[in-house]
């Protein structure tokens, strides 16, 4: 199986985001970075089928020379080939990014053969587009499917199962085809020592891309109004009373 | 900033005001007040938490502490904190510091014993970790030295391939910090001592009308007047003292650390640690178990340095504040390192790293804690940079110290007010933290030198100084020579006689031309730069009974008179040991050194009399000083002088106006390296002038530029001449070092009391002279102590006196008049004899050393006839 998963370098955040002055970015000045969860399982998810199955997984992005490091996160636990699609900084929108996805899966398909499997994560943590795998899948005229939380490789097929409103949907896909998946398909493992050697020792494929400006813009971010939590410290042995009054309150106790 | 603002309770500063607004606090909790506090402790880790059980335990209620994050673990260092204890440092404050920590978690019932290995990889790491052994053998601390197969079998996945040999400390420990916390501040709840407020932000602190002192903390949950606020606070420490117009001169640093596991090795194991820790010096690495994972930490990569005023929030931290973003390619390198040394454990592909930070830590300029009130603002305590294995330790001895009492371990060298205005910079601490960072597990000589931010402080001779190819050492900012290559040709005269040092280790940052200066000085005369010496004025009705109060020697004398003086804390330990001259009848100038001059200036400041009659001025900045001495000295100063200055008409001990090329300068007749000559104080601006007029006419005279080396260590060390700090510390007392004068005078002064009772008892300690018999090592070479070394008894025990403490070299070096390797230890009584064969350990050999001086008596010039010449 040749599998490619595509990943986004996008922020660590906390419990509160802090925008840039023109809310159109979430400020990063403190922040580490990570690729998506969902893409996390992605790669985790690739690595498993190739393990079991031979074949190869290569891990591409598009994104900032910092990008790299997510390319090294996901070889450290297992991704062979890294593909960097070299942007200079500025946020893509959906469309362009599948455009310049494409036309890297097209020269890499036209050299080394076609990939069984293309994983993305169902959305990316910071933009949540929802989808530039499903753009991607179309170009490339192969079926696609998305909130994918179970897979099972068949002759020339991929069982899938997704969540749907409290019940579960099965789907047999012909390969080759796009699948986003969504955490809780695993659990990604952490990443051994050596596979971090063998990770900063591995080559990244560089292509450069010029930026694509693309009819979707952020205008402008939001963070939601949190509701004002305040705490209340109850002590040790002299908060009991107010403590079982609550108890009493909730009906826990009576 | 919300000094000296107004405090009404309904009209807030506006900076408050608008914290209030983006906290969202109700307007009724904006303006509460609650009951005033006797104290406010802000910051609830180790150090917050175990302060306010110590003042509990002291009798001090109506405390509150304060922390922005919940407990029990509010986001700070102590939260992320690897908790292991190595008991040795070349510090003995801060070796104290540790064993009392230590002893207060074993009560606490939070501290495993696990053994721990410093391991080397290298020769030269092999000799530090002897230098080691001998500083635990000095302060007490068992250790043993473990060949390869040994380390192994203490902690099998060590390739003993990697290292030459280890240094096995069996009473390393690790600790539940968070616990150990917890525990403690419930304690002092129990005592009905203590108030805690979680989730509570600083917004501001508020000083009196005079803006002299503490009296309101502005919280997120109201405010709480208040006379003492501790600042506990860590990496924040300087954001929360700026509140009040204080410096609390630390930085946050980044410390990576990583957790790798589950190790099948340590499935079986029971409880947090059972395989030893092991600290890999030559990469600055340390790798602990820590349940079923190995903790691996670094102060192997970059400095990455972090402003106090830029850390996170709790809520948009991923982690917590102190826990930032790991930055992998920093780590990178020491992966390597430590897959090297546990290639077996660390290598399975099987165990994962599960938990990676860029855990913050607090870094200070000279590498030791921030304890004591801030000389800014009266009632502001630091409490800052500490470890976790000196947390309580410190707590304890500030809470005494905050409770009016002596603390009972000397905090001198952690004094937050030692450091000068150059030094609080935030230029300055970022330097020094970003040199001293991968220094953490460095081969460290202890003379060695700063290399960021020189020159800063400049004498007014540093070109001609430099001119002469001056060594300059860094002292608290100043450039001083300590030997000058002018001299070079010295070495030529006094061939045989300059004690060449043959060990690397000896001879670095040290020159034999310092003893051919010392040799030219006592054959002729020398000329020395001490511009760094701190002059303090203090002027005023007042004066005299002011300075009565703090000194030990008499000090209504006739004006013109110079007196070297101790002063005493409560106890009768030293705080300091300098001069003062009396220039009139309400006119006393104070010089000092440099290296404790700030710490002294707060103690004076602190005692002046509270209605106004006295005042203090720093003049160190007016003044540049020069030493004068040798048997040329008088000679050569006549040439430069018309005035008076024969022996009868310019006496030992006088300080006298005299005109000197022109220059009007305060010459002093007193030496600290035995000499006839004068100290000369001179206008700044007119140093230069008087400095070349005087080298000038020495020049028939044999007059040689002398280096602080002969000042500070050989001339000293010939004249028995005790350093505060080094035999002067609160753990000794004047009648131990030999200090005491047949009377005691009658005016009270702080100390009196116990010095008298000192008096009166049987000393069970003296400070003595020794020299060293014979300097050649197992190896051949001879070698020469720097000190810090154990003296042990001629069958190889430590000397410990009846008040437990032990017998260690408190100043060392050349004797090049006498030929001989000086040393001087405190010795308990029954070993303190004239003639009396020692050992001293260094590097792991023993060696032979004679008892020559009990007491004061100079082993150069006995009769002190030179200086009264």
């Amino acid at each position: 199986m040749n599998v490619l998963v595509c990943v986004k370098r996008v922020p660590m955040v906390g419990a509160r985001i802090v925008l840039s002055p023109d809310a159109r970015e979430i400020d990063v000045r403190q922040l580490g970075f990570t690729m998506s969860p969902h893409e996390e399982c992605a790669v985790e998810e690739a690595v498993r089928i190739v393990e079991q199955r031979g074949g190869a997984v290569t891990v591409l992005t598009l994104g900032p020379p910092e990008a790299s490091e997510q390319l090294r996160d996901a070889a450290s636990i297992g991704a062979t080939q890294l593909v960097h699609l070299v942007t200079d900084g500025r946020e893509w929108d959906p469309i362009s990014t599948a455009e310049a996805i494409v036309s890297a899966v097209r020269t890499r398909e036209e050299t080394q053969g076609p990939y069984d499997l293309i994983l993305f994560g169902n959305e990316a943590a910071d933009s949540g587009g929802y989808q530039v795998g499903i753009r991607v899948a179309q170009a490339l005229g192969r079926s696609s499917i998305s909130g994918i939380k179970q897979l099972a490789i068949g002759e020339g097929v991929l069982e899938a199962r997704r969540e749907y409103r409290g019940g579960d949907e099965l789907y047999d896909i012909p390969l080759p085809c796009v699948i986003s998946v969504k955490e809780g398909i695993n659990l990604p493992r952490y990443p051994s020592l050596p596979g971090r050697m063998r990770a900063k020792k591995l080559a990244i494929e560089e292509i450069p891309v010029a930026w694509r400006e693309g009819p979707l813009r952020i205008e402008r971010l939001r963070v939601p109004e949190e509701p004002r939590e305040r705490a209340e410290v109850l002590g040790g042995v002299d908060g009991v009373p107010a403590l079982v009054a609550l108890f009493e309150q909730w009906g826990i106790v009576s | 900033m919300t000094t000296n603002q107004p405090s009404s309770t309904n009209d807030l500063p506006a900076d408050v005001e608008r914290t209030y607004e983006r906290l969202g606090i109700p307007d009724a909790e904006r303006t509460s007040r609650g009951a005033p506090a006797r104290a406010v402790i802000i910051g609830a880790g180790i150090v917050g938490n175990s302060l306010a059980y110590h003042l509990a335990r002291l009798g001090w209620r109506d405390l509150v502490l304060v922390d922005k994050g919940p407990m029990p673990n509010p986001g700070g260092s102590t939260g992320h904190a690897s908790n292991f204890i190595f008991p040795v440092d070349y510090s003995k404050m801060m070796t104290e510091l540790t064993a009392d920590s230590t002893a207060q978690y074993k009560e606490l019932g939070v501290f495993i014993e696990s053994g721990g290995i410093e391991v080397a990889r290298t020769e030269a790491r092999s000799q530090e970790l002897r230098r080691r052994m001998v500083a635990a053998k000095a302060w007490g601390i068992p250790c043993e030295m473990l060949s390869p197969e040994g380390v192994a079998k203490l902690v099998p996945y060590v390739d003993t391939s990697v290292i030459i040999e280890g240094l096995y400390f069996p009473t390393v420990g690790v600790v539940d910090s968070l616990r150990a916390g917890t525990l403690m501040r419930e304690r002092a709840q129990e005592m009905g001592a203590l108030e805690v407020r979680a989730n509570t932000e600083i917004l501001g602190i508020e000083l009196t009308d005079d803006g002299e002192r503490v009296r309101t903390v502005r919280t997120s949950s109201g405010a709480i007047d208040t006379d003492v606020i501790a600042v506990c606070c860590g990496v924040w420490s300087p954001k929360i003292a700026k509140m009040a117009g204080a410096s609390i001169p630390l930085t946050p640093i980044v410390h990576q650390m990583i957790s790798v596991g589950p190790i099948p090795l340590f499935a079986d194991t029971v409880g947090e640690i059972v395989y030893p820790i092991i600290r890999d010096m030559d990469t600055n690495m340390y790798e602990r178990q820590h349940g079923g994972d190995i903790e691996v930490g670094s102060y192997a990569h970059r400095p990455i340095i972090v402003n106090p005023e830029e850390i996170p929030s709790i809520e948009e931290s991923a982690l917590s504040p102190t826990e930032m973003p790991f930055t992998q390619d920093d780590f990178d390198p020491q992966l390597q390192d430590a897959l090297e040394l546990m290639p077996e454990l660390l290598g399975d592909e099987r165990v994962g790293v599960r938990y990676a930070i860029n855990g913050l830590i607090s870094m200070t300029p000279d590498g030791h804690p921030l304890l004591g009130e801030t000389p800014e603002v009266k009632g502001l305590w630091s409490v800052a940079a500490s470890w976790i294995k000196e947390g309580p330790g410190i707590a304890r001895a500030v809470a005494e110290w905050m409770n009016g009492d002596v603390p009972g371990i000397d905090l001198h060298e952690a004094d937050v007010a030692r450091f000068y205005d150059h030094q609080r910079t935030r230029l300055h601490v970022t330097a020094r933290a970003r040199e001293s960072f991968n220094k953490m597990y460095g081969v460290v000589h202890p003379a060695e030198q700063w290399e960021s931010l020189r020159p800063t402080r400049l004498s007014p001779v540093y070109e001609r100084e430099r001119d002469l190819g001056a060594f300059f050492y860094e002292t608290m900012g100043w450039e001083r020579p300590y030997w000058y290559a002018s001299n070079e040709g010295l070495l030529k005269k006094f061939a045989g006689r300059v004690m060449e040092r043959e060990a690397e280790w000896e001879s670095r940052w040290w020159s034999p031309i310092i003893n051919a200066e010392h040799l030219a000085m006592r054959e002729a005369c020398g000329l020395t730069d001490l511009s760094a010496f701190v002059v303090m004025d203090i002027t005023g009705p007042g004066a005299l009974s002011s300075l009565q109060h703090l000194a030990v020697a008499q000090l209504d004398v006739p004006i013109g008179r110079v007196v070297y003086t101790s002063l005493l804390d409560e106890r009768g330990g030293f705080k300091s040991d300098l001069t003062i001259m009396r220039l009139g009848h309400d006119h006393f100038r104070v010089v000092t050194g440099a290296h404790t001059g700030m710490t002294e200036k707060k103690w004076f400041v602190d005692h002046l009399p509270s209605d106004g009659s006295a005042q203090l001025s720093d003049l160190t900045s007016s003044w540049a000083t020069f030493g004068l001495w040798g048997p040329r000295a008088r000679d050569i100063l006549a040439k430069c002088t018309t005035d008076d200055i024969s022996h009868e008409g310019f006496p030992f001990a006088t300080c006298r106006t005299i005109e000197l090329a022109g220059v009007r300068v305060l010459a002093s007749r007193i030496s600290y390296i035995g000499e006839l000559g004068w100290e000369i104080y001179v206008p700044v601006e007119e140093g230069a002038k008087v400095w070349d007029a005087i080298f000038t006419a020495g020049q028939e005279h044999g007059l040689v530029p002398v280096g602080i080396g002969v000042y500070a260590t050989t001339g000293r060390l010939e004249k028995g001449y005790r350093a505060l700090g080094s035999e002067l510390t609160a753990d000794f007392t004047i009648v131990e070092a030999g200090m005491a004068r047949p009377a005691v005078k009658k005016q009270d002064f702080i100390g009196r009391e116990a010095y008298l009772a000192q008096r009166d008892e049987i000393a069970v300690a003296h400070l003595c002279t020794l020299t060293v018999n014979d300097h050649r090592s197992s190896s051949g070479v001879a070698r020469y102590m720097l000190g810090g070394e154990p003296i042990v008894s001629l069958d190889g025990e430590r000397l410990v006196d009846e008040k437990g403490r032990p017998s260690y070299v408190t100043s060392a070096g050349s004797g090049p008049s006498l030929g001989k390797h000086i040393l001087l230890s405190y010795l308990p009584t029954s070993y303190a004899e004239v003639g009396r064969q020692l050992m001293v350990e260094y590097m792991g050999d023993n060696f032979p050393v004679t008892v020559d001086v009990v007491g004061s008596t100079p082993l150069f010039d006995p009769e002190n006839s030179r200086v009264r010449s």
